[in-house]
């Protein structure tokens, strides 16, 4: 009786049946996400899911202490393509599965990204999400003259900003720039390719220079609190801002909860053209799963176009695979798709590709702009000089990690320069 | 006449020393009340925010009573496996406790009563425990727990959350021996009493409100320790380790329920445990 | 049985499970702090974190906030003990009250303080409602970093000044009541005998009490990551960055290495200063 209590007490009171596949996931990790991932979409899968989402810390430590300890419990890891490289000696390869999955393959530029620059398939495509503007309808009065908010260019924000400053006597632009906000993406894949057309080769050029010089001039009107901000759909509900960059997913209960004040609108474009950069969340199978089999069914089915649909209600994230969208999507959905698609099709449109080859250095070489961004920005210190010194920590991440150019940088022999 | 003077003077006198009297317990009772208000006022304010509807906890300007909303905390409660949670985090507090008090007692009672070799070594060892950050130490402990098949159980997770409240444990009983007179124990001794029994006959009753606080320490660090336990478990994951993870990607108020729901339990522990925590007074305050 | 064996008897059971629990885990981690990814000796990761931006921010940061937090916690709690011990009654609930904290993590606790802080928050309400302000008002931004310090210091303050309280309450019941008497005879006031009597009868309570506090102040971090953002780099959320987000365990390790030493110095600081000579204890 005694060890019948106890010992599955100190076993752990659950122990997962066999043919449980465990989905660990570091998207779709907001309570109410996770929440709809179980609800609405695993709920029809053939087979047991257990969808575990995590932080990124415990996600990689979890990961790499099991391929350390050579004993996997792990069924799906769902993560984004550039967290993926920094546990990529722990992933099975998966060309099997991509064959498998024709919706996805058929998508050649985001399967290719899922071999991480290596030979075989590590990570299957499973959503995709871009970054977009967001404003409170109350801000369009305050736009410049003549000035189109679907076709904006950044001098144009700056005079919006500035506007809105002058009017409501807060700075009412923000940005994601807090501890886990995403503007490393916005220098990357926005503002450095819109200005510079580069990301990595032109770092220090003469446009970067200037760029830096117009974004600490910029900042004079961007809302103080932006480097305490993680998500942008909160000081947007608030109306601490009123104009905001950010992640689809990171705006979209701003759109759900009132979908009637506020519009979403694509990035503005600068002399190089209008940059955007996607976000892309792929699954991978850890080497060494104990039913792969499985695991490899649960990717079919997330593959799925309805799948994928539902997906897309669930965390605000847009299928892999081509599929036509219903009607009857949530708000945020409606609003953000199509800025989106705007963005994409504009006639300046720069489509940023995302870091490939990076491998462990991916976290580094995004810290190498936050850092930059920190110090001019935010601590007004020597454009030149800063530039100069985070140019050859960039050099000697792309030395180390051996990365080769991606678009919009021009294709290079070997590793990628910083002039 | 002198007489009547020297009445006066005392009366006066006696009247003054009441006026100081009663400034002094007027400024007594007033800063114990702020006290208790500087405590309870933001705890207060984290239910009002937990029990409003989202337009309200994001509105402007903040309500300072609550709108008795109940839709965000219902969520949690319908949350798959909330109770679940709820459950392996108090399994794992409990063996916390046991673990961490069976272990720094009597500890603390060597760094109390008796002078060796290795005595600071060991105190400093015992410190440095909590000198070093836990987010790192984790990935070891896991590869270790996968190892030994410690791995993803509740006493496995315990075991580390121990090794966090053990300095606390032990640290709070030696400093509760030292200040238990030797001579009680000498006299025990005299008695007929060995050393055991004098320990559990003189000592215990007197450390024994101490010891429930070193508990609650342990019953604490447990409950609130996020990163081990979301490391090491995966079936049996923790209250802390289930929301917390998620709480600061959600909305501000999902925030404020999942904080509400992540500090009830806690004090509510307190609130039972208080009794046991200072009953004993009368006897330590000899 | 040896007399001279039995403390080595009490004090084998944690030596052993800290053995096993921490001694282990944690030379894999200092070890990793002295060396390069393939195994060689290296001061290179200490060279990556000096000479990052970050560093000495959060080295001051984290300095700072513990010199300004710990001190005011000591005397609040000191001073609550005291009257914790000659309240008659409502002890018990007034105690309990006190002690609430405790259970509060600091996530929480920083989510709390940022509902009262915050531009749409309860303060800045309450200051709108009696007519100070016109409406919300930005003031814990980085161009206010004072305000922001302030900020983390009141919350800090509010949260974890019950493990002092606690400590300090436990010690103070156990100074035996004959020693007030005593110094009541001689005509010692209530200051006298706080300095005289009180407080020195503390010093090992004092002590732990100051030791454990200092040591869980030099990791403060989710109530700064929450209350400050990025513009209040304190060297536990740099180990956690290098860990987690730049991914390189080994500067992370070397950032934990200067807390850990960080930690020495005060501990023995402590250690040396509120010494207890063993023929002054009671």
């Amino acid at each position: 009786m005694i060890k019948k209590i106890i010992l599955p007490i100190l076993l752990g009171s659950s122990i997962a049946s066999a043919s449980e596949v465990v989905f660990y996931s570091t998207q779709a990790n907001p309570l109410k996400e996770a929440d709809a991932m179980r609800n609405d979409v695993l709920i029809n899968f053939d087979g047991e899911v257990k969808f575990l989402p995590q932080e990124a810390g415990p996600f990689f430590s979890r990961i790499e202490a099991e391929s350390r300890a050579g004993s996997v419990t792990l069924g799906v890891l769902g993560a984004l393509h550039g967290q993926f490289p920094q546990i990529q000696d722990s992933l099975d390869s998966i060309d099997d599965v991509l064959g498998s999955v024709p919706e996805i393959k058929s998508n050649k530029t985001m399967s290719e990204l899922g071999k991480l620059g290596s030979q075989n398939q590590k990570y299957i495509p499973w959503m995709q999400a871009t970054y977009i503007m967001a404003a409170n309808k109350k801000a369009l009065p305050y736009l410049p003259a003549g000035a189109d908010v679907n076709a904006l260019t950044y001098d144009e924000l700056a005079v919006w900003a500035a506007n809105l400053k002058e009017a409501t006597g807060d700075a009412k632009l923000g940005f994601p720039a807090g501890e886990k906000g995403l503007m490393h993406r916005f220098l990357q894949g926005y503002l450095y390719p819109s200005f510079t057309h580069s990301v990595v080769t032109d770092f220090r050029g003469d446009d970067a220079k200037a760029m830096w010089a117009w974004f600490r001039d910029l900042w004079q009107d961007v809302n103080p609190r932006s480097t305490a901000y993680s998500l942008m759909q909160e000081p947007l509900l608030t109306e601490e801002v009123w104009v905001a960059f950010d992640h689809t997913a990171r705006l979209k209960d701003a759109f759900d909860q009132r979908p009637d004040d506020f519009i979403a609108f694509p990035a503005p474009s600068a002399k190089a053209g209008r940059g955007f950069m996607p976000v892309i969340a792929g699954l991978a199978i850890p080497a060494g799963t104990p039913d792969r089999a499985a695991s490899v069914e649960l990717i079919k089915y997330l593959s799925q176009p309805e799948v994928q649909v539902k997906t897309l209600k669930a965390t605000g994230f847009y299928p892999i695979a081509n599929v036509e969208l219903p009607a009857d999507l949530p708000a945020n959905v409606r609003i953000a798709g199509k800025a989106i698609s705007m963005q994409a099709n504009a006639a300046d449109a720069l489509p940023s590709m995302l870091p490939v080859g990076l491998g462990d250095m991916s976290g580094q070489f995004s810290k190498a702009y936050k850092d930059t961004f920190q110090q001019i920005v935010l601590r007004n210190a020597d454009i030149d000089q800063i530039l100069d010194r985070q140019a050859m920590v960039l050099k000697t991440i792309m030395v180390s990690a051996n990365a080769p150019c991606w678009a919009p940088d021009k294709p290079s022999d070997g590793v990628c320069p910083v002039n | 006449m002198s007489n009547l003077n020297q009445d006066v003077s005392l009366e006066q006198e006696i009247q003054a020393a009441d006026n100081k009297n009663k400034v002094w317990k007027w400024l007594f009772i007033s800063s114990a009340a702020f006290m208790i208000s500087w405590i309870l006022f933001p705890i207060y304010l984290l239910i009002v925010s937990a029990l409003s509807s989202a337009e309200v906890v994001n509105g402007w300007p903040k309500a300072f009573v609550p709108e008795f909303d109940m839709e965000t905390l219902q969520f949690f409660m319908n949350y798959y496996g909330v109770l679940g949670a709820l459950k392996n985090s108090l399994i794992a507090a409990v063996f916390t406790m046991v673990i961490s008090i069976g272990l720094g007692t009597p500890a603390g009672y060597a760094l109390a009563r008796f002078e060796f070799r290795g005595k600071e070594t060991f105190r400093m060892m015992i410190l440095l425990t909590r000198a070093f950050p836990m987010p790192l130490l984790a990935l070891p402990l896991a590869v270790i727990f996968i190892n030994v098949g410690l791995d993803d159980t509740l006493f496995g997770l315990s075991l580390v959350h121990a090794a966090l409240a053990l300095p606390f444990a032990v640290l709070i009983t030696s400093s509760l021996f030292l200040g238990i007179p030797v001579e009680l124990e000498e006299a025990a001794w005299v008695l007929g009493c060995n050393r055991w029994q004098a320990f559990m006959k003189v000592v215990m009753p007197l450390a024994l409100p101490g010891l429930t606080a070193s508990a609650v320490f342990a019953f604490v660090i447990s409950w609130n320790e996020v990163f081990a336990a979301a490391v090491l478990t995966i079936n049996n994951q923790t209250l802390t380790a289930f929301l917390v993870q998620s709480l600061s990607s959600s909305p501000a108020e999902v925030k404020f329920a999942g904080g509400l729901i992540l500090i009830m339990p806690a004090i509510l522990f307190l609130f039972v445990v208080r009794k046991y925590l200072f009953s004993m007074w009368g006897i330590a305050n000899r | 049985m040896n007399i001279k064996s039995y403390p080595y008897i009490l004090i084998a059971p944690s030596i052993l499970f800290l053995l096993a629990f921490f001694v282990y885990p944690f030379i894999e981690v200092f070890s990793q702090a002295f060396t390069t990814s393939n195994g060689e000796i290296t001061l290179k990761n200490f060279d990556t974190i000096f000479n990052d931006f970050n560093f000495l921010p959060s080295l001051k940061n984290t300095l700072l906030l513990a010199l300004v937090v710990v001190p005011v916690q000591l005397c609040m709690a000191i001073g609550m003990s005291l009257m914790i011990s000659k309240m008659k009654k409502g002890r018990d609930t007034v105690l309990y009250i006190w002690t609430i904290p405790l259970g509060i993590s600091d996530l929480a606790a920083g989510i709390i303080w940022l509902a009262l802080l915050d531009q749409n928050g309860f303060l800045n309400s309450f200051l709108f409602s009696v007519g100070i302000i016109d409406g919300p008002e930005s003031w814990l931004n980085y161009n206010n970093p004072v305000a922001i310090f302030a900020a983390i210091v009141f919350a800090e303050i509010w949260r974890a000044t019950a493990i002092l309280l606690v400590i300090l309450v436990s010690g103070i019941g156990l100074i035996p009541k004959e020693y007030y008497e005593a110094a009541e005879i001689f005509g010692a006031n209530a200051w006298v005998r706080l300095w005289k009597v009180t407080l020195p009868l503390l010093r090992p309570s004092l002590q732990t009490a100051l030791i454990l506090r200092t040591l869980l102040a030099f990791e403060v971090f989710a109530v700064v990551m929450i209350l400050g953002g990025t513009n209040m780099p304190v060297l536990m959320g740099e180990a956690f960055n290098w860990a987690f987000s730049y991914r390189d365990a080994g500067a992370a390790a070397a950032y934990a290495v200067v807390i850990l030493g960080l930690s020495v110095a005060f501990t023995l600081f402590y250690l040396k200063v509120l010494h207890v000579p063993k023929e002054a204890q009671i």
